[in-house]
């Protein structure tokens, strides 16, 4: 389980998070929702001890997650990173299987390069991809590449961030049941940070909205769209009119 | 007044908070050496990209460096009659200064913007988070291997440039100046001491590691965006060149001074 109590994060005089309060059930498909500069992204990288919370306690299974050893803690979790994130110097293979060719989960490189090319016929890849560079790949390639690097040793909690941004719908519809397959399939705790409502309804067994540097509403998926919160409402209609200011 | 006097207040804390932040930048890398884990494999591709793949530019440097000496020495030494030292003054030139400092000014334009570019992208592109979440730290897996490369490969390559260097210049006298050949290498070799070699080799190494660690440290503290990568592309050579410039002054005044 992950719960946050109060975090708050700034950057200068911009306060980015103002006290959030989240819990994330063991097992259980998160999505965060909420507009572009929310602070979605700064959520999970305070989890994962990337940015340094100013306020407040994060704990994964009751542990406070500043005072747990890095890697151990860190060889939990699996992150598929908006852009990819893939090493542009690295074939495929070794992108996928990164974490087991070196540190404490390193396997022999054969091993390694034998469990990547499962990994990569998990996300819909065939082996002749493994020895290509990132840069040789379409954003759709790249996502299912980022996907089998996340997944690629067993994780019990894996973040997507933005998982579908840039893709055509249909692979997006593709990357989306991919997520939700692995999740259930790995029995992972899983949190996505998305404004995609596609992704939210492929995805998501609980939904919380980020509005405001707080979280405005969490409740399982099924009742999001009967939530009455005229945020939620404005955001999954995407109705330009609402308590949500925008730029026009 | 007032304003003034907050200007610069600013401007030298910005200063020393810059300082201090390369000193703990240095000290954090010169630790990760000593500490496993280490990772051969990179600290081998570093050695090839710092190292071979700088050859052709430091050798091309050197030869017309080492050249255009010998015709300066040349043409200066017949004001007072003293053609005859050009083997001499090219060879001491070149193994004191030219070598160690070219060499060092190129590997600063050719591999000090290329580590600070890269890595500057992968900021920008997430890579460096991505290594975080894979356990593994940005400053073992891209600083420690690129730096330490440098420090051992650039002797080297100052040794490969002081010998092109003289041989540019043995070039130009024997088939310009009508030397002959065996005076020339005969007058370099007696003419040169251990202590101009150790000079050379151990400028290379400081210059190294400073050009090695310039690049990883304004990639490391880039901005975000093309314009982020840009600027801390331009600041690591210029940074490279300066501290360069500055370590030659103070290694030739501990080597020479006396």
């Amino acid at each position: 389980m992950i719960t946050l109590s109060g975090v708050t994060k700034s950057f200068g005089s911009n306060h980015v998070l103002r006290g959030v309060d989240l819990t994330v059930g063991k097992g259980r498909s998160m999505v965060v929702i909420g507009g572009s500069g929310t602070g979605k992204s700064i959520l999970i990288k305070c989890i994962l001890g990337l940015v340094t919370p100013d306020g407040g306690s994060i704990t994964v299974d009751g542990r406070d997650v500043t005072r747990v050893p890095r890697d151990a803690f860190l060889a939990r979790f699996g992150m598929l990173f908006q852009g990819g994130a893939l090493f542009d110097s690295l074939p495929v293979w070794q992108n996928v299987a990164f974490r087991l060719l070196r540190g404490e989960l390193a396997r022999p490189w054969a091993e390694a390069k034998s469990i990547a090319i499962e990994k990569l016929a998990r996300v819909g890849l065939g082996a002749e991809v493994a020895e290509r560079l990132p840069a040789e790949l379409s954003g759709g390639m790249q996502k299912r590449v980022g996907l089998a690097r996340a997944i690629c040793a067993d994780p019990e909690i894996i973040f997507f961030d933005e998982p579908t941004t840039g893709l055509d719908p249909i692979m997006a519809g593709v990357i989306n049941d991919l997520i939700r397959q692995i999740v259930t399939e790995m029995g992972a705790t899983a949190i996505t940070i998305t404004h995609d409502m596609t992704s939210v309804r492929a995805i998501a067994d609980d939904v919380a909205m980020i509005h405001g540097g707080k979280i405005r509403w969490t409740g399982p998926a099924s009742e999001m769209d009967a939530s009455s919160d005229p945020y939620v409402d404005q955001f999954i209609h995407g109705r330009a009119e609402g308590p949500i200011e925008t730029l026009r | 007044m007032i304003r003034l006097l907050a200007a610069l207040g600013a401007l030298v804390l910005g200063g020393l908070a810059s300082i201090g932040r390369l000193a703990i930048f240095t000290g954090q890398t010169v630790s990760h050496i000593v500490r496993p884990p280490f990772y051969p494999r990179e600290l081998g591709a570093a050695l090839l990209q710092i190292g071979y793949f700088s050859l052709p530019v430091v050798g091309l440097t050197a030869f017309f460096t080492g050249g255009a000496l010998a015709l300066q020495i040349y043409s200066g030494g017949a004001r007072f009659s003293a053609e005859a030292v050009v083997p001499q003054i090219v060879a001491i030139g070149m193994v004191r200064e030219l070598g160690p400092v070219l060499v060092g000014l190129m590997i600063a334009a050719r591999v000090t913007s290329s580590i600070a570019a890269e890595i500057a992208t992968m900021k920008v592109t997430e890579q460096i988070d991505a290594l975080v979440t894979l356990s593994t730290n940005p400053m073992k897996y891209l600083t420690m291997p690129r730096v330490l490369a440098a420090t051992l490969v650039m002797p080297l390559l100052v040794a490969v440039g002081d010998i092109i260097g003289i041989f540019g210049g043995y070039m130009v006298a024997t088939y310009r100046l009508d030397f002959t050949s065996v005076t020339y290498l005969k007058n370099t070799v007696d003419f040169l001491e251990w202590l101009d070699i150790l000079s050379s080799l151990t400028k290379g190494a400081a210059f190294g590691f400073i050009a090695a660690l310039m690049g990883c440290y304004f990639g490391m503290h880039s901005d975000r965006g093309a314009m982020g990568v840009g600027r801390a592309t331009k600041s690591s050579v210029v940074a490279a060149a300066v501290l360069i410039l500055a370590a030659n002054f103070i290694l030739t005044e501990a080597f020479f001074s006396s």
